[in-house]
C-alpha cells in the first residue's frame, strides 16, 4: 500500500468522471447553441447527467472510505488551502450541476426522459418562475464547473511540471503502486 | 540543480525560474486549446451562426416583444379533454396512447402569430398543440398548423423567410421585393404558400382541420419503424371563412366562437395517421405526400373544457414537439430539432418574465365544464 497514491477504485471514478463531465460540458454549451444538434445532445445530455449524480454520489463515499493521501508536508498553507477548497468546490458543483437540471425540468413540467420509457419523477412542483430561475442557475453552475475543471488542470499540470512534488503521480500514474516514487525531494 | 534549498523551495514562484516558465507556458498550450473548442462548440466564435436564441430574436424583431408570452402563437386559449382510441394505431405504434382506452388531454388554440393581442382577423394560420398524459407516466406532446405544408425546408430557409417578412423600419411595413426575392430563390416555398393559399379555410378552430406537417416515425411492438404523419380531423362541418369584417366584430371572433361552441357540447377530431411508403420524403415539409396514401384512424380527441391561460396551465406548457413517449420517433426533417431547440428557448424567455392576461377571456355566462388540471 502506498500512502502517497489514491487507490485504485479512487483514481478510476477520478478518471471516468473527468471524461464524462469534460464531455457533458461540451454538450451542454453546443446544444443551447445548435438547432440541428439540439435535440440528439439532449437526448445524450440527460442520462449522462443522472450518471453523473449517481456517481458523484459513489465517489463521495469513496472518498469517506478512502481519504486522499497527505499533500507533501513542505506545501504552503496557501496552496493547501486552495487544493481543499477547489476540491470541496468541485464536489459541491458536480452534486448542484445534475440536481438542479432535474429541479429545473421538474419546475418547467417536463417529463425527465432519460431512453424509451424511462423517466426520472419530478423533484420540485411545476412553476413557471422557479424553472426561470433553475434555468440560469444551471447554465451559471455549469460555467462554474468548467473555469472549477480549469483551474484544477492548471494546478495538476502545475504540480506535474513545476513543483515536482508527486501529486500529480498520486492521481495521475498506473500501473503498479511502487513505479511512482513518492514525492521525490531534490 | 536545486538540492540543498529550505522546505517549501520548490513551491517558491518568485524569483522566476526556467522551470515556472516553461511550465506555465506549457499550461498554457494545454488550456488555451480546450477553452478555444470549448468557445467554438457554444458559438462564441461564430456570431453569424443560426441559434435558437437568434431564431427567437427574429421573431421579437418581426413581433416586437411581449413579455410572458409565447414568441409565435401568442394569442391562444386553454382546452381540456380526452383521446379515445380506437386501438388502430397499435399496428404502428406501441405508445399506449394508442391502446383501446381514453387518455386524458390537455391542450391550447393560437394564432400562429407573435403578437399577443392582434385582431383575430387579421391572422391566416390556425393552430392546435396537444398534450397527452399516457397512463404509464409519459407525455406526448405536439403541434399542429391548419395548413398542409410548411412554408420552409430548413430552418435557415425559415429564418431567411421570417427576416423577409419583418417590417422595414422606413415605411414599418415588410418590403414585398424581399419576399418576392425569398420566393424566388426557393421554389419549394413557393410551391408550398401556393399550397397553403390553396388550401379550405374554415370559419373557426371547431371546424378547422390541423396537420403534423413535420414527418415521424412510429414503432410498433415487433420494433417495426415507419413515416408518418399525423392529422386532427374535424368533425364539425366544414364552413368556409367568408371574408371577416375588422373592428371589434373581427377582434376576438375565432376565440369567442370556439368559447361558444364548447359552451353547447363537446367538439371533436378523429386523429388521422397518414402512414408514408418507400420514396416518400420526410426531411422535408414542404412537400405533401401523394393524397392516396393510407390514412388510419386511430381514435377520437373530444374537447369539452376551455379556459383562460393563467398559472399552471396550457400557458406554462412548452408543446416541445420532441417531447414523445416510447414507440414515436423524430423523423429525419431538420425542423424538428430546430423547433424544440426554439421552443425551448421561447418557453424559458417567458417564463421569468411578468406575466400580462390573456386577450382571450372566458365570459362569465358561459358554462364551465369539468376543470382542466394543469400539469
Amino acid at each position: 500500500m502506498n500512502a502517497h497514491r489514491f487507490p485504485a477504485v479512487s483514481r478510476l471514478l477520478h478518471w471516468l468522471m473527468a471524461a464524462m463531465i469534460l464531455a457533458m460540458l461540451f454538450i451542454g454549451i453546443g446544444m443551447v447553441a445548435s438547432l440541428a444538434d439540439y435535440h440528439w445532445l439532449l437526448s445524450l445530455h440527460r442520462p449522462l447527467g443522472v450518471a453523473i449524480l449517481i456517481l458523484v454520489a459513489v465517489r463521495l463515499v469513496n472518498r469517506l472510505i478512502h481519504p486522499a493521501p497527505a499533500l507533501p508536508a513542505d506545501m504552503p498553507p496557501i496552496l493547501r488551502l486552495a487544493a481543499h477548497g477547489s476540491h470541496v468546490l468541485l464536489y459541491a458543483l458536480m452534486f448542484a450541476v445534475p440536481l438542479v437540471g432535474w429541479a429545473m425540468l421538474s419546475a418547467g413540467g417536463y417529463p425527465i426522459v432519460l431512453y424509451g420509457a424511462l423517466e426520472l419523477p419530478p423533484i420540485l412542483p411545476q412553476n413557471d418562475m422557479v424553472f426561470a430561475w433553475l434555468r440560469t442557475a444551471h447554465t451559471a453552475l455549469a460555467l462554474a464547473l468548467f473555469a472549477t475543471f480549469l483551474a484544477h488542470l492548471a494546478a495538476a499540470l502545475m504540480h506535474a511540471l513545476v513543483f515536482r512534488d508527486g501529486v500529480f503521480q498520486s492521481m495521475a500514474s498506473v500501473g503498479r503502486a511502487d513505479d511512482a516514487p513518492p514525492s521525490p525531494r531534490r | 540543480m536545486e538540492t540543498n534549498e529550505s522546505p517549501g523551495a520548490r513551491y517558491r514562484l518568485w524569483p522566476i525560474r526556467r522551470r515556472v516558465l516553461v511550465g506555465l507556458c506549457a499550461i498554457g498550450a494545454v488550456l488555451m486549446p480546450i477553452v478555444g473548442a470549448f468557445a467554438y462548440v457554444g458559438g462564441f466564435l461564430s456570431p453569424d451562426r443560426l441559434t435558437q436564441s437568434r431564431l427567437v430574436d427574429g421573431f421579437q424583431t418581426v413581433n416586437g416583444v411581449h413579455p410572458g408570452f409565447r414568441r409565435n402563437h401568442a394569442k391562444g386559449v386553454c382546452i381540456a379533454g380526452r383521446f379515445e382510441s380506437n386501438g388502430n394505431g397499435v399496428a404502428l405504434s406501441k405508445a399506449s396512447v394508442f391502446e383501446t382506452g381514453t387518455t386524458p388531454v390537455i391542450g391550447r388554440f393560437a394564432v400562429a402569430v407573435g403578437k399577443p393581442f392582434i385582431p383575430d382577423n387579421e391572422t391566416q394560420v390556425r393552430s392546435l398543440a396537444l398534450l397527452f398524459r399516457l397512463k404509464n407516466g409519459e407525455e406526448w406532446r405536439t403541434g399542429l398548423n391548419d395548413i398542409p405544408v410548411f412554408p420552409a425546408r430548413t430552418p435557415q430557409d425559415f429564418y431567411e423567410l421570417l427576416m423577409a417578412g419583418a417590417p422595414d423600419p422606413a415605411t414599418g411595413k415588410p418590403d414585398p421585393a424581399r419576399l418576392q426575392a425569398f420566393f424566388a430563390a426557393h421554389p419549394e416555398s413557393a410551391a408550398a404558400l401556393a399550397l397553403i393559399r390553396a388550401r379550405p379555410f374554415a370559419t373557426g378552430f371547431a371546424d378547422a382541420s390541423y396537420n403534423s406537417l413535420d414527418a415521424f416515425r412510429m414503432v410498433n411492438a415487433a420494433g417495426t419503424s415507419t413515416p408518418v404523419r399525423w392529422s386532427m380531423a374535424a368533425s364539425d362541418p366544414f364552413v368556409p371563412q367568408t371574408p371577416i369584417e375588422g373592428g371589434s366584430a373581427g377582434t376576438n371572433y375565432l376565440f369567442d366562437a370556439l368559447i361558444a361552441r364548447i359552451a353547447q357540447g363537446p367538439v371533436q377530431w378523429r386523429l388521422m395517421v397518414t402512414v408514408g411508403e418507400a420514396g416518400d420524403v420526410t426531411a422535408d415539409a414542404t412537400l405533401p405526400w401523394p393524397e392516396t396514401r393510407r390514412r388510419v384512424d386511430v381514435g377520437t380527441l373530444i374537447i369539452d373544457h376551455v379556459e383562460a391561460e393563467g398559472p399552471g396551465n396550457c400557458r406554462d406548457v412548452n408543446f416541445d414537439p420532441l417531447v414523445l413517449p416510447d414507440g414515436i420517433e423524430p423523423s429525419d426533417d431538420p425542423l424538428l430539432s430546430a423547433r424544440s431547440a426554439t421552443y425551448s428557448t421561447s418557453f424559458t424567455r417567458r417564463a421569468g418574465e411578468p406575466k400580462t392576461p390573456s386577450e382571450v377571456q372566458i365570459p362569465e355566462n358561459v358554462p364551465a365544464a369539468t376543470p382542466a388540471k394543469g400539469s
